[in-house]
Formats: structure tokens, C-alpha cells, sequence
């Protein structure tokens, strides 16, 4: 089972959900796709239609940055950072 | 006891103000900071919603059905296609007739029947032939005001920018624009374009559903036939350009405006005197309101930053964008200074909550 860290201000917009979690998937785009099944609403958060990741969040794999296609492993550790910009 | 509520949706999250509350007169904020474009409560269900777009997760609909003790969001199904542009943003969320209508930016109208859970593309909108020539303002492609008919659920309608108000009469399956009497942003005075209208707010009194008021970016207008046809109002006004229309809830020839000083100049209140219009005719005639409000004031009101209460007599409330929160509890005859401090004010709006 991979695990996947995500922000604070993303588990904060769905209910119930951690910052850690386990989920079992070949790429990218299948491990979004289980989190949503898991945690209903999240997709819409990490990806445009398409599905396209969005352009100000950043997934990495291990920690390369990834995209949909990017193969991930049992051992793998992925972090759903967003870019660090506002005011 | 029922009271009266102000709902500020501000560019960083949502807020809930009790006029007369004191010390815990402000909750917030909800929806984690969210940027909060409009924030309102639907009273047949007593479930507020917040229309949002975040630059990270994009755009979505907050709802709370406990007063904003607990959020959720979604804005599942809220986009155009994988060929299309995606949704960025949800500028105004509006209860009516049983469902809920959003209307986005890159502009469109989005439909939810299950109470915010899930939306479906109103499409006929974005089918106007019209649609290849639609241009952004300055504020970005966005539907900000929806108007739905008070009786007819056939009957709505919707204003882009910078477009022009279109009407449906089949529940969204069909539109026709409706900027006959405007004069388009940046064409020749003789040019009659069907589309290239900046309208910043529709307003109307739901006992006159023909009478049309709209601030528009040259000038306020007033149509008389369902928006067939429009004249201009504004001719006393200091100023061609505002942003909210609010209509008096209980006089529907009185309406009011918030003049600012052009869209060059700092987008100030004319001479930096913080004032409100008002005309008790339908635009023949218009008073300047001032009382309780100060000088020297470099603000602005944005379009949906204004609103009336139904109380008798009628509040009327407008935020700032840059965080003050103003209130008249005798239809703008007085005014005082309801909250500060807070963050630039996107959108104003009442409920009365039991």
C-alpha cells in the first residue's frame, strides 16, 4: 500500500478525512481516483476535468514531482503539495 | 426569536454578523478562507450556501445546514467537458423554485436538484449563437447574477460579463439576450451589437417582474418589458459607473445604487464621500444618502456587496471592499458602521434566521 500525505488545507475541505492514507494503486491517476471512491469530493479538489492535476498543485512520488501517468509502488510515499503563493 | 443576519462573504472566507450582537456580533470564518464571491441562505430549506473558486482547488459550493456550525462542499459535475475550459470559479449561488442555480466564470449556469450535492450544466446558455463573441470585463468571463422569475420556474434571468443579460422562458433550454438600449463598452455610439454589454447587477421587485433595474458599467438602467428593451436612469447620478442594484423589498419603484468614480480613477466613491442612492420613481429622480456615513473615504462596494433586509422598515447593508460593513435600519435614511476590520468584502446578503 502506498501512502499518501496530504495538506492540512486540503484534508480540511472533506469531512472525516486524515492527512495520512494508505492506498493500494499501480499510477497516479488510479491512486487519485481510489482516494476518491474513499473520500468522495476529493478529485474535484486535485483535478480539473480530464482528469488534468491542477495547475497550482504539485504531486510527487517519492520525491519526484508526478503527473497521471507516473507508476507508483507498494513502498511508495506521495505528497499533495500545493504552491506556495497569495497573499 | 427570529433576527436578522448579515451574510459577508469576503475574499477570505465566510462570516455571519449580528447587527445587534454585541461582542459575539461576528462568526467566522467558514469555509477555510475560502476567496467567498456570495454568500446566501435558502430559506425553504434554512441551508446556507457559499459560492467560491480557490486558485489551488478550484471552484466549489459550501453549504451548511446547521448556521454555519459545520461546511461541507462539492462541485460535483460542475464542468464543461474535457475539450472545454475548466470552471474556475462560482460567483453567485441562488435558491429557486425547489432547486439551486450557480452561475460560474468562464460564464455558464450550473443546476443542482439535490440540494448543492451535485450540479449539472444548464446548457443551453453556453449553445447561444452569441457565445464565440462573448468577451471578459475586467473582472474576468463570469454569469454573477442570476434572476429567477418570482412565480414563473420557466422564467430567468442572467447577466455576464461583459455581455449582456439574457432571458429564458423553457427553463434554461433556450435564451435570448436582452441589451436592446445599452450602449455597448467599447463600440461606436450607432453600433447595436447583439452582446458586448458590461452589466454589473439586475435587480427587480418580485411583485414587477417586467421592471428590470441595472447598474451597468456606463450607466443605470430600467427596462419596463421584462428586459426587452431598456432607458437610462442615471442621469443625475455623479458617476456612470457602480456595481450593485438593489431593489426596496417593500416599494417596488425605490431602488438604490452605490456610484463609484469611473473605472480609472481607484474605483472610489465620487470625491471620496462615502454615499448611497436612492430613487423612490424608478430612476426619474435620485437622492444621495449620507447620513452616519464618513468623508474621506477611499473605498469601494462590489456588485453583489449590497442588499435589503425585508424588516418594516427595510435595512439595507453594503460592504466595502476593503472590510467595513455599513447598515441603515430606516431604508437609508441613516446609517452606522455594523463591523470592521474584516477582510475585503465580496458579497452582502440578509437572512432572517429563527
Amino acid at each position: 500500500m502506498a501512502t499518501v500525505h496530504v495538506p492540512r488545507s486540503l484534508a480540511a475541505l472533506i469531512p472525516g478525512m486524515p492527512r495520512t492514507i494508505e492506498v493500494a494503486a499501480g499510477d497516479v491517476r488510479s491512486l487519485v481516483l481510489a482516494l476518491d471512491r474513499a473520500h468522495p469530493g476529493l478529485l474535484d479538489r486535485l483535478c480539473e476535468p480530464g482528469p488534468r492535476i491542477r495547475p497550482f498543485i504539485n504531486l510527487f512520488v517519492d520525491g519526484t514531482r508526478a503527473d497521471l501517468d507516473t507508476p507508483v509502488e507498494p513502498s511508495s510515499v506521495i505528497h499533495v503539495v500545493p504552491a506556495v503563493a497569495g497573499g | 426569536m427570529a433576527r436578522t443576519v448579515i451574510l459577508v462573504g469576503t475574499r477570505k472566507g465566510a462570516f455571519l454578523v449580528d447587527p445587534d450582537g454585541g461582542s459575539t456580533a461576528i462568526q467566522g470564518p467558514f469555509c477555510e478562507t475560502m476567496p467567498i464571491q456570495h454568500l446566501t441562505h435558502d430559506p425553504a430549506t434554512d441551508t446556507l450556501y457559499a459560492a467560491s473558486g480557490s486558485p489551488w482547488y478550484g471552484p466549489t459550493v459550501w453549504r451548511s445546514s446547521d448556521r454555519g456550525a459545520t461546511w461541507a462542499q462539492s462541485s460535483l459535475g460542475m464542468g464543461y467537458g474535457p475539450d472545454e475550459p475548466p470552471v474556475t470559479r462560482v460567483w453567485n449561488i441562488t435558491p429557486a423554485h425547489g432547486a439551486l442555480y450557480a452561475g460560474v466564470e468562464p460564464a455558464g449556469l450550473f443546476r443542482s436538484d439535490d440540494g448543492g450535492l451535485s450540479w449539472t450544466h444548464v446548457a443551453g446558455l453556453r449553445e447561444h449563437p452569441s457565445r464565440p463573441e462573448w468577451q471578459p470585463g475586467a473582472g474576468g468571463l463570469m454569469l454573477h447574477t442570476i434572476v429567477p422569475h418570482a412565480t414563473d420556474p420557466e422564467r430567468m434571468w442572467v447577466a455576464i460579463s461583459a455581455v449582456g443579460t439574457f432571458h429564458t422562458r423553457d427553463g434554461g433550454r433556450t435564451w435570448v439576450a436582452q441589451n436592446r438600449g445599452i450602449r455597448s463598452i467599447d463600440g461606436p455610439p450607432d453600433a447595436l451589437p447583439e452582446t458586448g454589454y458590461c452589466v454589473h447587477k439586475l435587480a427587480y421587485h418580485p411583485d414587477r417582474p417586467e421592471v428590470l433595474f441595472q447598474q451597468n458599467h456606463v450607466g443605470v438602467y430600467r427596462s419596463d418589458d421584462g428586459g426587452d428593451s431598456w432607458v437610462e436612469i442615471g442621469g443625475p447620478l455623479p458617476s456612470t459607473f457602480g456595481f450593485p442594484m438593489v431593489v426596496h423589498p417593500h416599494e417596488p419603484s425605490t431602488a438604490y445604487a452605490i456610484p463609484l468614480n469611473g473605472d480609472q480613477l481607484g474605483r472610489y466613491m465620487p470625491d471620496a464621500r462615502m454615499a448611497v442612492w436612492r430613487t423612490t420613481d424608478a430612476g426619474s429622480s435620485w437622492q444621495q444618502l449620507t447620513s452616519g456615513l464618513p468623508e474621506h473615504a477611499w473605498v469601494g462596494v462590489l456588485r453583489e456587496a449590497m442588499a435589503a433586509d425585508r424588516a418594516d422598515p427595510a435595512g439595507i447593508w453594503f460592504g466595502t471592499s476593503t472590510g467595513q460593513l455599513y447598515g441603515s435600519r430606516d431604508s437609508g435614511d441613516t446609517w452606522s458602521l455594523v463591523a470592521d476590520l474584516l477582510p475585503g468584502i465580496e458579497s452582502v446578503e440578509t437572512a432572517v434566521l429563527a
